[in-house]
């Protein structure tokens, strides 16, 4: 008996091994393929996951599971008093990710930075115009008019001097547009006749090194063993592209993924009682609105725009529209936004009110008005034209008779944006960076009217409250201008606040340490396999 | 022969011209633009918004833009994608074989079950199996793709674990590139399992997709077989003792070939045209899904050339089917 054991003892010890080494791999079912991996050239959510949040890092990041910044690339920086230098002092010992085709010499440096930056921002920057030189959000965020000069102090110092103080600066570099390229590859490239390269094949210094993309199939990567922050937990990285929301689940359940994103809104209640699936939610950073035209009668008249506040019933829209899974928005801001005003009293569902309000406001047999439904779904609205629907039927208690328009969907957003809009329109935002800035100046301020400020809304005491939040650096005194401002919207209600969706990500059971992004984001470094 | 291909070739230029203009037109109909989406609820201002589109080449009269595009096409060139700046060409290549493969497959299938279920159901007419065979390819082809896609997923791969949920091949495998045909890959290339894992991922897609030319090919089939199998000459040749098998086979199905073959010559086309129901429900990374994610991205370029190309596909394969119909049938070439 003991001659038996000992002659299996190797093969036992052999298996033993085998199992232990074998690589952690995690298998993320995504919504549909990236545009491309070069993050600075587009906009989309879907690649982000695949390259910033992978690939790449910022001079600040989110820390996992919110939206307060951290270093990154950069260890620390100081603002000067007037707000318009930032210095930041970058990381040592940062490692950028080898490929066949190319080896790095050197780590991160105030080059890399630089390039970067500049690639983006100067026209006669040899890398501008690879790839079609279309940077959307390096100029959404109006960086070409805020960035002065960005100057290297030395290998590991840079600074960043503005034309004007921005507050929320340190949170447009977490951004994935503003993640760090390598200036040595970039240069490699240049000179091997390939420059393109750069963004086809990318060299970041993230978590997760890019392997190879099977279009529309697959995107592999392999945890990098350099990682500054330490070694992810898990070996490798799948991609599996799977555009339809029931194949995920599907294949959720059949265990040929462990994470999938955009659950239909019909199966999370299964998802939820199956005991193999973790179904891990959190608020949306996003609002979902139905904007007036302030600039157009009736909607230029605050009380007609309370009245139908008040007889609009957003209880009944999140049971019907979001099946549960959203909340109701009192502010414009989320609630997962510092500065959040939970003080704020949202306009009662009161139709009796309602009518009498417009009868004050010179309506007392109430008017005919258009309500705008997108034609698709959007992460802050899944059904937009059952959303105009409700209310139609809740404006129409209090005399007020509804038309529901629909345009295909970039016409929609064209025809919106006109300053003599008829009509209301139902539209939404998803935060970028965290900021309430990002929220309230880019959807309320003044400089939005005739584009992303849907109300055409332009208040003076609002304004003066947003522009100073904008250049003044302490958090505290932001949050109460913050706070002051979202009491001012609740007064002049451009808008109804209608909901914040609720993000929905199941998982398999095994999956530990996964956090929901806030932004929107899929994340795996720190998650672990059991 | 020769004047007859030289009729049907003839016909393919300005079938061709005929694609290019009303693709160029059609896409440009939809309202939308590019810019516009891709900027999405931020928008973008107005100066931003004239030089993206100069940069893309669409602020020129659409006359111009028309000229380009068939200049390009005459260069081998046709365009760059708007969204992932790739050239189109290599895009549609790309994702080409993937839908061939499926393609093929469900051809296969088609003709293996539609043509012997066709014949079965003319030779038995009136009985069980006629009404049998008719009705399974009625609810076939009236079946939702999706549906029928989806049903299949959840008993076979989620409920028995018997094939895979939806892919070319397992995540676990990392198949290099050599023809772009999954199955020949996977058998080049030394990982084990990897031909398996490729074979398996195939039968569903295919049998899904296979559903609808089945159930044409069946009825094609029944109703060409019921005729031939009227003919004086099918008689005389039972009368003669000839053994039913051989009356079917040989005599008949030559004769009832003929207009199954322009049937399944369609088929091909529509099925290279991509399946964007199959592909989008199997994840299929084929052209249909593309195509149809270009035309919600105003992707031009790639509409453009992605349609461009598959009409060819669709132009060659017909010009085929034309000629072996000749060939078949000699009363067509010699057009009497």
């Amino acid at each position: 008996m003991q001659k038996n054991l000992m002659r299996f003892l190797p093969v036992l010890l052999l298996l033993l091994c085998v199992g232990q080494v074998q690589a952690k791999t995690l298998v993320y079912c995504s919504e549909g393929s990236p545009e491309g991996f070069a993050p600075q050239l587009y906009t989309a959510g879907t690649t982000f996951d695949a390259t910033s949040r992978t690939i790449f890092e910022g001079l600040t990041h989110f820390v996992r599971g919110t939206t307060e910044l951290e270093p990154g690339m950069a260890e620390s920086w100081s603002v000067s008093d007037d707000g318009k230098e930032y210095t930041f002092k970058l990381r040592k010992g940062v490692k950028f990710h080898s490929a066949k085709h190319f080896k790095p010499t050197r780590d991160m440096n105030a080059d890399d930075v630089i390039f970067t930056f500049e690639r983006q921002w100067k026209k006669d920057n040899p890398f501008y115009a690879i790839s079609g030189g279309n940077y959307e959000y390096f100029n959404g965020m109006s960086m070409p008019a805020l960035l002065k000069e960005i100057v290297k102090v030395d290998d590991y110092t840079v600074k960043f001097i503005l034309n004007r103080p921005e507050a929320p600066m340190l949170a447009n570099l977490g951004m994935d547009f503003a993640v760090i390229q390598s200036k040595e590859y970039a240069d490699a490239m240049m000179k091997a006749g390939t420059p393109e390269k750069v963004d086809q094949w990318p060299i970041g210094t993230g978590p997760f090194v890019f392997q190879g993309y099977k279009k529309d199939a697959q995107i592999r990567y392999t945890a990098f063993k350099d990682y500054w922050k330490g070694k992810a937990s898990i070996d490798k990285l799948v991609f599996s592209i799977t555009p339809d929301a029931s194949v995920r689940y599907a294949k959720l359940k059949a265990g040929e993924c462990q994470v999938m994103p955009y659950p239909n809104p019909a199966d999370i209640a299964a998802m939820q009682a199956d005991p193999n699936i973790n179904v891990m939610e959190q608020e949306g950073l996003n609002v979902g609105y139905l904007a007036y035209n302030t600039k157009v009668a009736p909607f230029d008249n605050v009380k007609v725009r309370k009245a139908l506040n008040m007889a609009m019933n957003k209880q009944a829209i999140i049971d019907t529209v979001f099946q549960g899974a959203g909340k109701i928005a009192k502010n414009p801001l989320p609630p997962t936004i510092w500065s959040y005003n939970e003080a704020t009293v949202d306009d009662p569902y009161d139709p009796v009110a309602a009518k009498k309000l417009l009868a004050e406001a010179g309506y007392p047999n109430g008017f005919s008005m258009k309500v705008w439904a997108m034609p698709v779904q959007r992460p802050y609205n899944p059904n937009a034209r059952r959303m105009a629907e409700v209310i139609q039927a809740d404006f129409a208690k209090v005399g007020v008779k509804v038309e529901i328009v629909s345009y295909e969907w970039g016409e929609y957003l064209k025809r919106s944006k006109d300053v003599n809009r008829d009509g209301a329109v139902l539209l939404g935002w998803t935060g970028d960076n965290g900021d309430p800035d990002n929220f309230l100046a880019v959807l309320l301020g003044c400089d939005g009217v005739g584009g992303s400020n849907r109300a055409n809304w332009c208040y003076k005491p609002f304004e003066d409250l947003i522009q100073k939040a904008k250049v003044v650096a302490d958090p505290a005194e932001r949050t109460k201008l913050y706070e002051k401002a979202q009491l001012v919207f609740k007064e002049q209600a451009p808008w109804a606040t209608i909901a914040h969706s609720v993000v929905f990500i199941p998982m398999t059971n095994n999956v530990k340490n996964y956090k929901v992004d806030p932004l929107g984001g899929h994340i795996f470094y720190g998650v672990d396999l059991e | 022969m020769f004047s007859f291909l030289l009729k049907r070739i003839s016909v393919v230029i300005p079938t061709f011209l005929g694609v290019t203009l009303l693709t160029f037109a059609l896409i440009r109909m939809i309202p939308g633009d590019p810019v516009e989406l891709m900027a999405g609820e931020r928008g973008v201002d107005p100066v931003r918004h004239a030089e993206l589109l100069a940069q893309m080449g669409l602020d020129k009269p659409l006359l111009i833009q028309y000229w380009h595009y068939l200049t390009g096409i005459f260069q081998g060139d046709l365009g760059t994608s708007i969204v992932t700046r790739e050239p189109v060409i290599r895009e549609f290549f790309t994702l080409f074989p993937a839908t061939l493969e499926l393609s093929f497959c469900a051809i296969v299938i088609a003709i293996s079950i539609g043509l012997p279920a066709g014949i079965l159901a003319a030779v038995r007419r009136g009985k069980v199996t006629d009404y049998t065979v008719m009705g399974l390819s009625l609810t076939g082809y009236s079946m939702p793709i999706f549906w029928w896609g989806l049903l299949l997923i959840l008993l076979f791969s989620v409920g028995l674990g018997w094939t895979p949920v939806s892919g070319r091949i397992s995540a676990m495998y990392w198949v290099d590139e050599v023809t772009g045909f999954m199955l020949i890959d996977s058998y080049l290339s030394d990982e084990a399992g990897a031909f398996i894992s490729a074979v398996r991922h195939l039968i569903l897609p295919s049998i899904v997709l296979a559903t609808i030319p089945l159930a044409v090919i069946a009825r094609m089939t029944r109703s060409a077989m019921l005729e031939v199998l009227r003919e004086d000459y099918i008689q005389v040749a039972r009368a003669k003792g000839l053994a039913m098998w051989l009356v079917v086979c040989v005599h008949a199905l030559r004769n009832a070939l003929i207009p199954v073959i322009t049937v399944i010559g369609l088929q091909v086309g529509v099925l290279m045209a991509g399946a964007i129901l199959t592909e989008t429900i199997f994840s299929w990374p084929g052209v249909g899904k593309w195509m149809l994610d270009s035309i919600y991205r105003r992707d031009y370029p790639s509409v453009q050339g992605g349609i461009l190309l598959i009409s060819c596909m669709v132009i060659v394969v017909n010009l085929t089917v034309d000629i072996f119909y000749g060939v078949v049938n000699p009363r067509i070439r010699h057009n009497r």
